[in-house]
């Protein structure tokens, strides 16, 4: 990395010469204005709002997005460049392209929602002229339709084509683009199709203007009037760092946040839309089932009926998909003091899983960005992580091959097929077992429909073996936000097991999970913030708070640990997951040594070191690798897939998840026929 | 005047044999294996000291820009020739490329070696059909007795040609929005830097030059860069193609010498202006893009580079466009934004949409719809618009309305006046 020494208005610093002018600025303090330049797309360099002046240079204004530090030429004594932010050419250049974009956006932000916090309003506040003198007709043109979730209004669009540059770049789409030429030219869908993304959301959040905006959260707040929140997401195993906004007691939408561990800055559709289904369909009061009816009762004669149950012994534990670590270490205490068992509910495995380099890996997502191999183990990283999917595009685009074994999809970029057996992966491994170069930077995604195959536990010791002998990676692509945190607290996933366990209790203790198949005649207590599948299954119920309601802890599919906070209140009677097996522990007799929360995480960090540091990976021991066996299974690997939209409880309640659903069934449809 | 000896391109007309026979008759495709062999250096070097400026508009001087190629790199180097001829009043190289198409292919191969290129595209304008067949013929002769190809002029290099049609769109005229529609891709330039030396056409190191500046190397090389330099005033050598249409009795293109006044250009070679010198308004130089001059800079006015610029104009293509009294000179400026606000690629904002909104006030200064305040603002929009922009075209757009202000702004006072006594009479009526 070379360095180049460039002096802004009048500090002399040193830069990378590899960054742009406007990066450079960024680091000195100095914030330039722009509209089309932005940070994770290409440069399109098309909005000019960025133009700075570099002294010395052609007479006329820079584009500083555009413009690398290296291209800068010394001064005529060979002084430093000099780039000029402040000058009266610069101020003039900014006048006039704000006043080129203002000319055809219409004056309607007292009715736009992006009023408040709208790149074109503060900018134009900021360096514009402060009056109109374009008195001709305005541009008019027609908006389009994109599917459920953005709403257009292209007469505010300034054409910077970020959105067109995420769609093609980063979500992999080729329906947007721009048509027309000059002052007719306009950002479209090619033959009005509608976005075909899961990170079709995230156009919102990058339009500078009001042309594209959320429908679901159209005209129902100002950004002024929002308390935000920030905290995870749940809704698959990234952990993607997200901002809730809530407006009294009700979550108005949800952004994201940037973590370049993480999310960079995308979130998926999933994450960002699914609100709307935290206010429907919750348990708000305690039910009991009395001759088949749900009856309200109040938390002191549930929690009664619990403990007496529970007394008797043989309770099972089931963790759901969107628990959190504290409430899955209350449990797993209240197990301990009855000496009963705990499953987790929505992974089946066919092997035992108990340590973490074994369930979680050694990989990191980010590692993603420097592999030249990359291999995708019975996954659909698409569905079951769509930004971690984004981020293997970005690996492809930058010249890396991807490699997939079973589940045959449009991932949006191109992969070569392995086969769909554990046969034809070894078969592979046989081929290009002793080249170390290829294997130096590979990474193994391995999916749910691998860890069920029958012969996971010998396929994963392979794997293991790569990632030993080469120093490969290895991750296992968790899909629900629990699975990694159950894991590290003793939950079981071996079918076998699990099976044997759900016969045999009397009692079953479920922490949300809705996928939970049990025999007649076994008592099914509840806990959860929807009336969902396993709710109506259960026999007493619990309301509990869900994801945006409490303070919680989870980690991700990297073994990352992170706080989600408290962004509203529960609904009715709910309460707080830790709080209602808290209460449930004394019912029983039971004393934790602890009172509140931070009680609770105390004896949770000393108990469990590896979720101990915020926002953290903790490297874990590497557990050796046995002897290995070939593999020789020929059977194609399990179909392990769910419903993408309607894959938990809060998507299932969520109507713009199930119009989403829908759209992509007739989609499908039209594509099968 | 122009020598007949010292012509470049003796048939530029079409009235002589236009056979491979013919050519080679006057001197095309003779020697050229002796000039490869002069090696790149020597090419370079004759082009660089017979002070060749690049025939396309901005007067580049075309040694130096050979020079920028890089050497020694790994990356396959192009040269890529801009036959897209759009420019309003422009229509030079359609007559290299329909009578003297073998001229531009031998300096195709001889600048092409001389810049270590294995290609050249010859990128042509969508509306030149015929000029196109012309031009492929002459491709497919040149192949054929073994010009070009593998083992070109039997020099041992392999050189190839090809032609591209484009699609009609002026902005495919700016280099590097003609690499990327012979990329394949929608016609919008491209952010300089990189320049298309460094990173052209598929990111390979690339020169983009006119039709005329690579047409005139063979015989530069052949004649010797001192020749070329005898024509002409200091810093704006050799011969020029000029393509004079307008208000002149016999609109024509003609081979001139450099800095030959602008008054014996339309005498000698076009009859005169109808009605005669005095009927004579103003001229626009160098196609559309440059502003204009009035009738009195017109009686001194030298058709070279740098006398044009000292009176803010430009020679441009060196397409005369010549208007005498009859013209509405504002309407014939409006006509020019109009082409320009269609033309613009709507890439970035200052021209997307500043050629609209100076074509709009345009309008209205036809007529005299408008306040004396606005032709000010008018300015500054232009001001706006110039050096703003990805590309040139912006700055295209703004000159000769600039020019127009500059000379004519009576005119256009005159006008709004009119106009707005006329409603006041109207409305005591």
């Amino acid at each position: 990395m070379a360095t180049k020494t460039i002096k802004i208005n009048d500090t002399i610093l040193d830069f990378d010469e590899n960054l742009t002018i406007i990066q450079a600025c960024e680091l000195a303090g100095i914030q330039i204005p722009r509209f089309c330049y932005h940070e994770r797309l290409s440069i399109a360099g098309n909005c000019r709002m960025c133009l700075v002046e570099v002294v010395g240079g052609p007479p006329k204004p820079t584009a500083s997005c555009a413009m690398q530090l290296k291209d800068l030429r010394p001064g005529t004594n060979g002084e430093p460049p000099q780039v000029l932010t402040n000058s009266e050419m610069v101020e003039n250049a900014r006048k006039g392209v704000m006043e080129f974009l203002l000319i055809n956006h219409p004056l309607d932000c007292p009715i736009c929602d992006q009023g408040g916090e709208c790149d074109l309003q503060d900018q134009a506040m900021s360096f514009g002229l402060g009056e109109t003198r374009y008195t001709e007709d305005k541009r008019t043109v027609e908006d389009y339709d994109l599917g459920p979730l953005v709403e257009t209004h292209m007469t505010r669009c300034i054409s910077c084509t970020r959105c067109v540059r995420f769609t093609t770049e980063v979500a992999g789409i080729d329906q947007m683009g721009q048509t027309g030429r000059g002052e007719d030219s306009e950002i479209v869908t090619y033959l009005s199709h509608t976005l075909d993304s899961e990170l079709q959301g995230n156009i919102i959040d990058l339009c500078p203007v009001g042309a594209l905006t959320s429908k679901p959260y159209a005209f129902t707040a100002r950004p002024w009037e929002l308390q935000k929140t920030d905290t995870i997401d749940v809704m698959d195993g990234i952990g993607c760092n997200i901002r809730v906004d809530s407006k009294g007691n009700r979550v108005m939408r949800i952004t994201p946040r940037e973590n370049h561990l993480v999310n960079e800055e995308w979130i998926s559709d999933k994450s960002r839309f699914v609100w709307d289904g935290v206010r429907v369909q919750r348990l708000d009061t305690p039910l009991k089932k009395v001759d088949g009816n749900f009856m309200p009762t109040s938390w002191e004669d549930a929690l009664s009926i619990a403990s007496k149950r529970m007394e008797n012994g043989n309770t099972t534990f089931v963790a759901g998909d969107l628990v959190n670590v504290e409430a899955l270490y209350t449990a797993s205490k209240l197990s301990e003091y009855l000496g009963s068992a705990k499953i987790l509910g929505d992974l089946d495995t066919s092997c035992h899983l108990n340590e973490r380099s074994v369930y979680v890996g050694n990989g990191k997502i980010e590692d993603l960005d420097n592999m030249k191999n990359i291999f995708l183990l019975g996954t659909n990283p698409r569905k079951e992580a769509s930004v971690v999917n984004a981020r293997i595009r970005k690996a492809w685009i930058n010249g890396a091959d991807v490699y997939r074994l079973g589940i045959q999809e449009n991932l949006t970029y191109d992969v070569k097929e392995l086969g769909v057996s554990l046969f034809d992966l070894q078969f592979f491994l046989d081929k290009m077992g002793s080249k170390k170069s290829f294997w130096t930077n590979a990474i193994f995604l391995v999916g749910y429909s691998f860890l069920s195959s029958k012969a996971a536990d010998t396929a994963l010791n392979t794997i293991r073996s790569y990632a030993e002998k080469f120093n490969a990676k290895f991750l296992v692509l968790h899909q629900n936000a629990s699975a990694v945190g159950s894991l590290d607290l003793g939950f079981e996933t071996d079918v076998k097991v699990k099976q044997e366990l759900i016969k045999e209790t009397k009692t079953i203790y479920n922490l949300g999970c809705d996928t939970l198949e049990v025999d007649q005649g076994t008592f099914v207590i509840y806990q959860g913030s929807h009336g969902d599948k396993g709710a109506g299954s259960a026999d007493l119920i619990f309301p509990s708070a869900c994801y945006l309601e409490e303070d919680g802890i989870f980690v991700n599919m990297e073994g990352r640990m992170q706080y989600a906070r408290k962004a509203i209140q529960p609904p009715g009677k709910a309460k707080e997951n830790w709080k209602i097996l808290r209460a449930l522990t004394e019912k029983l007799g039971f004393v934790q040594n602890w009172l509140d929360l931070n009680g609770l995480r105390n004896a949770l960090f000393d108990e469990f070191p590896l979720i101990s540091k915020p926002g953290e990976i903790i490297e874990v021991p590497w557990k050796a690798v046995k002897k290995q066996k070939k593999l020789n299974s020929k059977t194609s690997l399990p179909i392990y897939v769910k419903n993408y939209y309607l894959s938990n409880s809060i998507c299932r309640a969520s109507k713009t998840m199930g119009s989403l659903a829908r759209a992509r069934n007739s989609l499908n449809l039209k594509k099968a026929s | 005047m122009l020598k007949e000896k010292d012509k470049i391109f003796p048939n530029i007309y079409g009235f002589h044999d236009r056979s491979l026979k013919g050519v080679m008759s006057r001197g095309v495709w003779v020697d050229t294996k002796a000039m490869i062999s002069r090696g790149s250096d020597d090419i370079i070097k004759t082009i660089k000291d017979s002070g060749l400026r690049g025939r396309g508009g901005a007067g580049f001087p075309t040694g130096l820009k050979w020079s920028f190629m890089p050497k020694g790199t790994e990356k396959p180097k192009y040269l890529v020739i801009n036959a897209d001829e759009s420019e309003p009043g422009t229509c030079k190289d359609r007559e290299i490329l329909r009578h003297e198409p073998h001229s531009l292919l031998e300096g195709c191969l001889l600048a092409g070696i001389a810049m270590g290129c294995s290609a050249a595209y010859i990128y042509i304008r969508g509306e030149y059909v015929r000029e196109r067949e012309q031009l492929e013929i002459a491709i497919a002769e040149a192949y054929e007795k073994g010009f070009i190809g593998k083992n070109a002029c039997k020099s041992g290099i392999s050189f190839d040609v090809y032609s591209h049609h484009g699609a009609g769109a002026y902005i495919c005229g700016e280099e590097t929005a003609l690499l990327e529609s012979l990329e394949g891709r929608k016609g919008m330039p491209r952010m300089k830097p990189p320049f298309p030396a460094g990173a052209g056409l598929y990111g390979c190191p690339t020169t983009v030059n006119n039709v005329e500046s690579i047409a005139v190397v063979p015989t530069i090389l052949k004649r010797g860069s001192n020749w070329f330099s005898s024509l002409g005033r200091k810093n704006n050598h050799g011969t020029k193609l000029f393509a004079i249409s307008g208000h002149v009795n016999s609109p024509c293109v003609v081979e001139e010498e450099m800095s030959i006044s602008l008054r014996d250009l339309i005498d000698k070679h076009c009859g005169g202006v109808t009605g005669g010198w005095n009927n004579l308004k103003a001229v626009i130089p160098g196609g559309a893009s440059v502003p204009l001059i009035p009738k009195s800079v017109c009686d001194n006015a030298l058709m070279d580079f740098d006398w044009l610029k000292e009176q803010s104009s430009g020679l441009g293509t060196a397409a005369v466009i010549v208007m005498d009294q009859s013209t509405d000179i504002i309407k014939a400026i409006w006509r020019l934004s109009k082409f320009y606000k269609h033309e613009s690629c709507g890439q970035c904002t200052p021209c997307r949409e500043g050629t609209g909104w100076m074509m709009r006030i345009m309008e209205r200064l036809v007529k005299g719809d408008a306040s004396v305040d606005e032709i000010d603002m008018l300015i500054e929009i232009t001001k706006q618009v110039e050096g703003h922009t990805i590309c040139a075209l912006g700055d295209a757009a703004a000159w000769p309305i600039q020019g127009l202000i500059r000379h004519f702004r009576n005119e256009v006072e005159d006008r709004i006046m009119n106009y707005s006594t006329r409603k006041t009479v109207q409305a005591a009526e």
